[in-house]
């Protein structure tokens, strides 16, 4: 009896055949590090930006915008940097879409200021005489509802509680509302006179907007290196005095470090580690510091490519070396 | 002859079905052309391009096509197994419930009630109903087939089985979500994962809605509608086999250069490739099929239909995996190419079959001739070209587009704004919708063709 005589064996034969695919591309990704990976500098969203997000997905905004900007050239000219699988963490559902009717918006967070939102928004044509963007106005003339926000933060996991949700909703509402903000003209030429006082739809959209590709900005305009060393100073190192950390230490060392700093630290076209004396400080702060984001005068940065694990580690072995 | 009034009326049910849900979801398409060169057609909220976009997409795909599939489905079940569908009322009741479901579905996107998810977008809601129809669905097919007379099952009913069982898999996976209310879930999966998994999806429920249904249309219809059998069963079980076995690998290359792990998109691009090779194996058995009766294109009504439907399933089976190349995908991913290469698959290949299929069965289910054959040759015609209108003006503004992207002065600047990439777009898009009309002209004779055909006996006398 051949399987073609009997369709139950041949459906599970199907399932069969149809899941090797599935295992390897998507099952066994969901376990992978490289498929999740956190990052500091990524916050979630507050409790408005993430009621704008549902808006842009009620509007259908990702069929024609995407949010992802990839690693070519030209892309990364218009947009800016491309997109890193970190930004993602708290996306669910994810918006990158497949068309670019209109431009990327992986990185329009902080590109114009709120009012031109608000201006764009409610009559594209109005600014671009040859956009074919639907016009917005009548979102700004909509109460945003947030009955649902605390639940909402709750089911992705933000942890927020009741209080920071209704905080972070009342701070956005008194800072948009207050006549000094910044970009009230805007806003109130667009809002209704009845809801001044309120958060609008719009408004919630604008937070969102001005929130997308952000944080890495803000991150990266810190400098890597600082917000790393906060954490740092705050944290000090993890193995201080681990003897296997030492050792783990001492190979990175070896293949990272010796070719310049010399065998065992001697020295070489980079100073000596001998001893306890530091051109820019000895404290586990000022150590990760240096190696995360290199010095003036030829000392790489080593964040990229050792991350932050192994730093420690090699802080730990130059601990040893500093002993002698 | 096997079946029987009820089912008969049920697969006429579906088949009357879809030709409503094709002319609503094109009516849907038209407008949307319309708005990206006049967009005051936005109509704010439920005319706006983001809400209608998906009316658009899932209309066509679900209502058209999965109602068009489950016709041809319980028509090709009774037939090939010799046998009457064992739960008719079962089939009836789908039949309802599924209407009663696409216009619901229909109107909840309108209203925005949608996850974003590209051909997942209707809510949690909706989802357990699909589910459930699918359950009535599946039971009547494996039902049928445990209690077929026929002893072999032919390779149409292969690919129905692998339809039903991938459909499910896909489907509940993709749409694993935690509701926050009746009508908003957010999704099981963040970030890089849930675009890998909607991707798996989004291919597959083509392959397994818009390939594997109508690959089994295409085996069953072309050697009835001509009297020739199936060149090669050999070569179809070796396609059958290897289109299975490869869709479920390549869901990323609708994510080439995103953040997903590198060699997932290299897998997938991969197994694009791969898939030449069985799709073709389809094709060249529809080819061979014909060797030696081509005079039939001429002769027969339905034969240009199929071997023209197959030549662009060919193409499009040769232009996507082409199009994932990291170079050419660097050049034409995000731009009209992408919408131009759909729309050969589903106003080519899927509605080419599916037409000439539904023709077949109503004239034997009515038990006369064709209203018109004339007619039908000017339906053909007229989708035809405007498909090719359509679709070929799309490709010239994709690549236009892309290039415009790319394009950079001596000092390496950007040549182009955005906005010049959209303003060099409204000629193309004015071509386009001219296309569509053309298109959907063709649909509505066919509308009539059949209607006519199917129309009672003693209204006829």
């Amino acid at each position: 009896m051949s399987i073609y005589e009997k369709p139950v064996l041949f459906a599970v034969a199907a399932a069969a055949v149809i899941s090797v695919g599935t295992l390897v591309t998507t099952f066994i990704p969901l376990f992978m590090p490289s498929t999740q990976p956190v990052s500091p500098a990524i916050r979630p969203y507050n409790a408005v930006e993430l009621e704008g997000r549902d808006i842009y997905i009620r509007e259908g905004c990702n069929n024609c915008h995407t949010q992802t900007v990839r690693p070519l050239r030209t892309e990364v000219a218009r947009y800016g940097d491309y997109s890193k699988p970190e930004e993602f963490a708290y996306d669910r559902p994810f918006l990158w879409g497949s068309r670019r009717t209109g431009p990327d918006l992986a990185r329009v967070g902080g590109k114009y200021p709120d009012s031109w939102h608000y201006q764009h928004m409610s009559d594209p044509q109005g600014m671009f005489e040859k956009s074919n963007m639907p016009p917005y106005a009548w979102l700004a003339g909509r109460r945003m509802d947030t009955s649902l926000a605390v639940r909402k933060t709750a089911v992705l996991g933000y942890g927020y509680g009741a209080d920071e949700v209704g905080r972070q909703v009342e701070t956005f509402r008194a800072t948009v509302t207050a006549p000094g903000y910044l970009f009230a003209q805007a806003r109130s030429r667009v809002t209704p006179e009845s809801l001044r006082a309120e958060i609008t739809e719009m408004d919630a959209l604008v937070a969102y907007l001005q929130k997308m590709g952000r944080d890495l900005k803000e991150f990266r305009n810190k400098g890597l290196a600082m917000v790393q060393t906060a954490e740092a100073a705050e944290a000090g190192n993890p193995y201080a005095g681990s003897k296997k950390a030492e050792e783990e230490g001492e190979a990175i060392f070896k293949a990272n470090c010796r070719s310049c700093h010399g065998e065992k630290g001697k020295g070489g076209v980079g100073p000596s580690l001998e001893g306890k004396k530091w051109k820019y400080g000895g404290t586990d702060a000022a150590l990760y510091t240096t190696i995360s984001g290199g010095r003036p005068g030829g000392m790489p940065a080593f964040e990229a490519q050792l991350g932050k694990d192994r730093i420690w580690k090699v802080i730990t072995y130059l601990r040893k070396l500093g002993k002698r | 002859m096997t079946g029987n009034g009820q089912s008969h009326a049920i697969v006429k049910g579906f088949t009357f079905s879809a030709v409503f849900w094709l002319i609503v979801g094109l009516v849907v398409g038209l407008w949307l052309a319309a708005e990206m060169f006049y967009p005051a057609l936005n109509i704010a909220p439920w005319l706006s391009f983001g809400r209608l976009r998906v009316v658009h997409t899932n209309g066509l795909v679900y209502g058209f096509a999965l109602a068009g599939i489950f016709a041809c489905s319980y028509y090709m079940l009774e037939k090939l197994t010799r046998t009457p569908l064992v739960f008719p009322r079962l089939a009836k009741a789908h039949l309802y419930l599924f209407n009663a479901a696409i216009l619901l579905a229909a109107l909840s996107l309108f209203a925005g009630l949608n996850t974003s998810r590209e051909y997942s977008e209707l809510e949690w809601p909706f989802d357990v109903v699909v589910v459930v129809i699918w359950v009535m669905f599946s039971i009547n097919v494996l039902g049928t087939l445990v209690k077929r007379r026929e002893k072999e099952m032919y390779v149409s009913l292969w690919f129905l089985i692998a339809m039903v069982v991938t459909v499910a898999v896909v489907y509940i996976l993709n749409n694993l979500a935690v509701p926050v209310s009746l009508f908003k879930s957010y999704s099981a999966y963040a970030g890089v994962n849930d675009a890998n998994v909607q991707w798996w999806f989004g291919h597959n429920a083509v392959g397994s809605v818009l390939t594997f249904p109508i690959l089994a249309m295409f085996y069953y219809f072309l050697p009835r509608s001509t009297g020739v059998p199936i060149y090669s069963h050999r070569l179809s079980i070796i396609a059958f086999w290897s289109v299975v076995f490869g869709y479920l690998w390549t869901g990323a290359h609708h994510l080439m250069f995103t953040p997903v792990p590198e060699w997932i998109q290299t897998v997938a691009l991969a197994f694009s490739i791969f898939l030449i090779a069985p799709s073709w194996g389809s094709v060249i058995n529809g080819y061979y099929t014909m060797n030696g009766n081509w005079e039939q294109v001429k002769t027969n009504y339905l034969t240009k239909f199929f071997l023209l439907g197959i030549t662009f399933y060919g193409l499009q089976t040769i232009q996507g995996p082409t199009q994932a190349l990291r170079s050419l995908t660097g050049l034409f991913h995000y731009t009209e190419w992408v919408v131009g290469h759909v729309h050969m698959g589903t106003m080519g290949w899927v509605t080419m079959i599916i037409s000439a299929s539904m023709y077949y069965m109503i004239v034997k289910l009515s038990g006369r001739e064709i209203h018109s054959e004339k007619l039908a040759g000017v339906h053909f015609w007229l989708i035809l070209v405007g498909q090719l209108m359509f679709t070929v003006t799309l490709w010239i503004a994709g690549i236009a587009q892309g290039a415009m992207w790319k394009a950079t002065n001596a000092d390496g600047s950007l040549a182009y704004t955005f906005l010049d990439s959209v303003a060099a777009m409204y000629p193309y898009w004015q071509i386009r919708f001219a296309g569509g009309v053309l298109y959907f002209l063709g649909i509505l004779v066919f509308a009539y063709n059949l209607a006519m055909t199917a129309r009672p006996k003693t209204a006829a006398a």
